[in-house]
């Protein structure tokens, strides 16, 4: 039978009052951004905004709980922006929003350095009965944002990306499940050559843990070849998202199968516009008419992209419809 | 020497050189530190400042502002948008369809009021009526209003209403239109569209040229329509561009150091290029030589008479010595550069290319 979870991409909206308490001790410029190093006053703001996040997933009733990601002030940029080897640079844009990161360029080794296996050892202490998630951007997605003036060239640096993710992921506690979030894969499809070595990255880091590991590309469907060598990596599912493009995403299904698992992004991460759930259930419905695969193990239920882009009170909302629409669809499963 | 009618109705009766090359700024400046303090204090429950006492701290900012640019010497001047909250908000707040819901990241801590589309947008009260009238009362010069246009103001909202964002850009459109119409009533003859969301998608410049079309519609020809974008590749929108109907387009150039100039060369720049002269993310004036120098790049593209000069975008984040100095220096640099071209001085060979619709 199949499983339904519900959960989410991660990289929430921070809570109202941890953005202005934020504001006020850390500054609006460049170099106030999050370093790694930060004082134990913003840490402790930090850890009470992790909290609330952590007790409205579980009062949503999700299947997976997250960290938030709240620290990521420079979203996926983030395991970079903050490591010892890195220097960040300009603003730059983040892929075609009006949002923006600071530019991480490497300088040195990627070595170990475990900045996001203490938020999840602090999540797990927080909600020691739940099923975690780990989210971390996919090495191509991370490499792509990134300059490289380390390595000889783009192969080798994104081997190093994905074996300082996988450095990163084994220090993690128990989490049921990792993902990787791709949005590099749909928005700078990697050429031929690399499209395989963007799929050999994602195994290297899905290696180095036990838990279920969903690769979620977003922002549009992947280019068949893409696809296709995504599919040869060691994960169990991968993702769609299902709001910015259907048509592609399902001929790449029906054309080239699908992992035993699978994500849908089905709930707008970047749209106020609250789905009803009984909606989201029938476009879940909707997907599996158009495919041939329909026995899939576990199908998550999640936003398309993280939820920063919404005001707080959105992004909680969105939590409860997904919950809700993974309900629904169980019961209509058994 | 050929003249430009349009841009020469701003041209004031004592311009000291036969050449005219109008002066005038994007909008934006940075607000007095009162005025914020007046704000927080009208915020302020506990607080007997009333909605009267800051609406007279906004006057009185928006005059200073005002004067300032006219002793900068702007032969057309703005009043800083001291009434302003941020391009998008203002207006959002001021059209029905709109709703709230808090702040949003860009990047860092920096956070806007992102607003959503909850139902069909409508045209209520005038935008910008007031803010016109009040600005052309405390000036003698010219006063050019800008518009936050309608495909920024689509893009920069949650859309819940509409099916998709194109049709909510054409409905906007037809509002800016009807305050456009409001505004020529009260007398304003240039209005300037600022479009800086096709930067980031400029994929989409064919429904900011529909948009645009619906944008002026029944304007009288005399009034000048210019179109500001920065920040962005413009060789995906151009030469496309050319075929909207605006009189000028009001270009971010200085702050890569016109390394997009050749751009606009072939084809033929036919419309008035309002060049952006300094650079609005360097806290430092340029001197009036180098934005001489900055100047003389524009007359790369089109002849003296379609050429404006502008700083690079608004200047809300420079300290306002540093706006001014840059204002000051950019009306003197222009000044210099008409000499030298009544001079016979300048010797700029500008290519000719084949007119785009060939």
């Amino acid at each position: 039978m199949t499983e339904y979870v519900s959960t989410t991409a991660g990289l929430f909206a921070l809570p109202d009052w941890a953005k202005d308490d934020l504001s006020d001790l850390k500054g609006h410029q460049k170099h106030d951004l999050i370093g790694g190093d930060e004082s134990e006053e913003i840490t402790s703001v930090y850890e009470s905004a992790r909290e609330e996040v952590v007790d409205a997933q579980q009062d949503a009733g999700l299947d997976r709980i997250v960290e938030g990601q709240l620290r990521w002030d420079d979203m996926l940029a983030h395991p970079l922006a903050v490591h010892d080897a890195v220097e960040t640079r300009g603003i730059v844009r983040y892929y075609d929003n009006n949002n923006f990161y600071r530019e991480p360029v490497v300088s040195g080794e990627l070595d170990f350095s475990g900045d996001i296996a203490s938020e999840l050892e602090a999540t797990s202490e927080l909600a020691p009965d739940a099923d975690l998630q780990a989210v971390l951007p996919g090495p191509y997605s991370l490499a792509e944002l990134a300059t490289d003036e380390h390595y000889d060239d783009e192969a080798d640096f994104l081997a190093a990306v994905a074996d300082f993710l996988a450095g990163e992921v084994e220090a993690f506690p128990e989490v049921e499940t990792l993902y990787l979030l791709e949005p590099s894969l749909v928005e700078d499809a990697p050429e031929d050559g690399l499209d395989e070595r963007a799929s050999e990255a994602i195994d290297t880091v899905a290696a180095a843990t036990d838990a279920d590991v969903v690769a979620h590309p977003y922002w549009g469907a992947l280019e068949e070849k893409t696809y296709a060598h995504l599919l040869d990596a060691d994960i169990d599912a991968v993702g769609f998202d299902f709001v910015s493009e259907q048509e592609d995403n399902l001929y790449n299904i029906q054309e080239y199968g699908a992992t035993n698992e699978i994500s849908l992004g089905l709930v707008d991460g970047q749209n106020t516009l609250v789905e009803d759930p009984e909606a989201v259930r029938d476009r879940t419905d909707w997907v599996f008419d158009q495919i041939p695969v329909t026995d899939f193990e576990t199908v998550y239920l999640t936003t398309n992209t993280g939820t920063f882009h919404l005001p707080y009170n959105k992004h909680e909302a969105k939590l409860e419809i997904l919950a809700e629409a993974a309900d629904l669809a169980e019961v209509k499963a058994a | 020497m050929s003249t430009n009618e349009n841009k020469d109705q701003f041209r004031p009766d004592d311009h000291e050189n036969d050449h005219f090359l109008l002066s005038t700024v994007v909008g934006s400046y940075a607000k007095p530190k009162w005025l914020n303090r007046a704000k927080e204090l009208y915020q302020d429950p506990d607080h007997g400042f009333d909605e009267g006492d800051y609406q007279e701290a906004k006057d009185d900012a928006a005059r200073l502002i005002t004067n300032e640019h006219e002793r900068a010497g702007l032969d057309v001047v703005v009043d800083g948008e001291m009434r302003r909250n941020e391009m998008v908000e203002f207006f959002a707040h001021r059209i029905e369809g709109y709703e709230f819901n808090g702040p949003v990241k860009v990047w860092g801590h920096n956070y806007f009021d992102k607003p959503s589309v909850v139902s069909e947008v409508k045209y209520d009260e005038t935008w910008l009526v007031d803010e016109y009238e009040f600005t052309a009362e405390a000036s003698d010069r010219p006063v050019k209003v800008p518009i936050t246009g309608p495909y920024t103001l689509a893009n920069w909202s949650f859309n819940e209403a509409y099916d998709d964002d194109d049709d909510l850009t054409l409905e906007l459109a037809d509002l800016v239109n009807e305050e456009i119409e409001k505004l020529v009533d009260a007398g304003a003859r240039y209005i300037q569209i600022d479009e800086p969301a096709l930067a980031t998608t400029p994929d989409d410049h064919a429904i900011v040229g529909e948009a645009l079309e619906h944008i002026v519609a029944d304007i009288p020809e005399e009034v000048r329509i210019g179109l500001h974008v920065c920040y962005g590749d413009y060789s995906r929108i151009y030469p496309e561009i050319l075929e909207f109907p605006v009189d000028e387009f009001d270009l971010e150039l200085a702050n890569g150091d016109y390394d997009q100039l050749d751009v606009f060369k072939d084809p033929e720049f036919t419309a008035d290029l309002a060049l952006g002269v300094t650079d609005v993310h360097v806290a430092e004036v340029e001197s009036v030589e180098q934005i001489e120098e900055n100047i003389k790049k524009g007359l790369e593209i089109v002849p003296p008479e379609q050429l404006v000069v502008s700083p690079d975008c608004g200047v809300k984040l420079l300290p306002r010595e540093v706006a001014y100095g840059k204002m000051a220096n950019m009306v003197e640099a222009a000044r210099n550069v008409e000499a030298q071209l009544d001079a016979g001085e300048i010797d700029i060979e500008r290519e000719t290319p084949a007119p785009a619709d060939d």
